[in-house]
């Protein structure tokens, strides 16, 4: 004999919460790395002395 | 306390993710993209294409992040008004401390990562947006003074300029001449909002004009600050945003809108109830046209510059 599990409102609400989060934090890692590649193959953050030995 | 119990409170007060993203005034942060994206395109020069949508998106995030700590502040006077009693936190689903905390992390958040995507100058404006709207509208003047929302409104107009500011670095006529159209806008458009609208701010204890001074003063306000728009909205054609395309949206709007300004300022108020304020709402609506349209006009001058069709 098993115990059903009884699908909650509440349960929703915490699962609406948790894939909200997930997809912000997963949006975030997203941008920010588009960022790093932007700003690092356009050489924003290539050092001083490097554009002078060029 | 039995386990029902536990399991029933907790059912009441348990937000789900939307709750959340309620405490951003989503409407709001419409606008404030629009606006942002707006001034962001007709800036002279260009950012790259991620940098942009980053950029924007941080815009959004401070403005809903100043949304949230507004609710935070006011909601005292959101749980005694009727159009504000289903927000998050009177409604029980988001704590005060929850809106607080959350507002505070994206504010920082938004701010440090415009400055690392775009420039000082641009996070700099945004964290001074937030702290306007939260703490000089919300915390002290929303209160204390029927302009309450002339001098707020400045927090509204700032998203053109920081977009402005993401792609240049810098503060220009144009961009203040965007932030002035905004501000000019607000209060003949909220206050047209105000006649109409049977709002509670009196039992609340906010100072609206319209609670203060009564309607007959605000439809003056109106007209006053709908004389004062018009040259600033149609002096922006003669800039570098502007052009011919420009020039006619704001001839044909500004000469609507003060036509308008003048029909509520020539009424009563027996004249608005019998006819259920049909004047003052079509005037409100108009308002949400004329700035979309302005906005409008400076992007398509903005998105035809580069075929030589744009500008002057």
């Amino acid at each position: 004999m098993g115990f059903q599990q009884v699908e909650h409102e509440l349960h929703k609400r915490r699962l609406s919460r948790n894939v909200g989060v997930g997809l912000a934090l997963a949006g975030f890692i997203v941008i920010v790395f588009g960022l790093t590649v932007v700003k690092v193959t356009r050489g924003d953050y290539e050092p001083v002395n490097a554009r002078i030995e060029d | 306390m039995s386990d029902a119990s536990i399991n029933t409170q907790a059912q009441e007060h348990e937000a789900g993710f939307g709750d959340y993203f309620a405490l951003l005034k989503p409407r709001v942060m419409s606008l404030v993209v629009f606006t942002a994206m707006v001034g962001l395109l007709a800036a002279p020069g260009s950012v790259h294409p991620f940098v942009a949508f980053a950029s924007i998106l941080f815009i959004a995030v401070g403005g809903g992040a100043s949304g949230a700590l507004n609710m935070w502040y006011d909601s005292d006077i959101d749980q005694v008004m009727s159009r504000t009693q289903s927000r998050p936190i009177p409604s029980g689903k988001v704590s005060r401390e929850e809106a607080f905390a959350i507002g505070m992390t994206l504010s920082v958040f938004a701010v440090v990562m415009l400055g690392l995507a775009a420039n000082m100058l641009a996070a700099g404006l945004l964290a001074f947006t937030i702290f306007f709207y939260v703490v000089i509208y919300t915390m002290w003047l929303k209160r204390w003074t029927p302009q309450n929302i002339v001098i707020g409104g400045a927090a509204g107009a700032f998203p053109p300029m920081i977009g402005w500011a993401v792609v240049t670095g810098g503060i220009s006529v144009e961009s203040v001449l965007m932030f002035t159209l905004i501000f000019m806008w607000t209060p003949p458009h909220f206050w047209a909002l105000c006649l109409f609208m049977k709002s509670d701010y009196k039992d609340a204890g906010v100072p609206m004009l319209h609670v203060t001074h009564g309607h007959r003063a605000t439809r003056v306000h109106i007209l006053v600050y709908t004389l004062l728009l018009a040259p600033i909205a149609i002096g922006m054609a003669f800039t570098g945003v502007g052009g011919p395309i420009y020039l006619s949206v704001a001839l044909l709007l500004n000469a609507l809108f003060l036509y308008g300004a003048v029909a509520i300022w020539r009424r009563d108020e027996e004249t608005a109830i019998a006819d259920n304020y049909k004047r003052e709402r079509s005037f409100f609506a108009l308002s949400l046209l004329y700035l979309f349209l302005h906005f409008g006009a400076i992007l398509t001058e903005a998105t035809l510059a580069p075929y030589g069709l744009g500008g002057w």
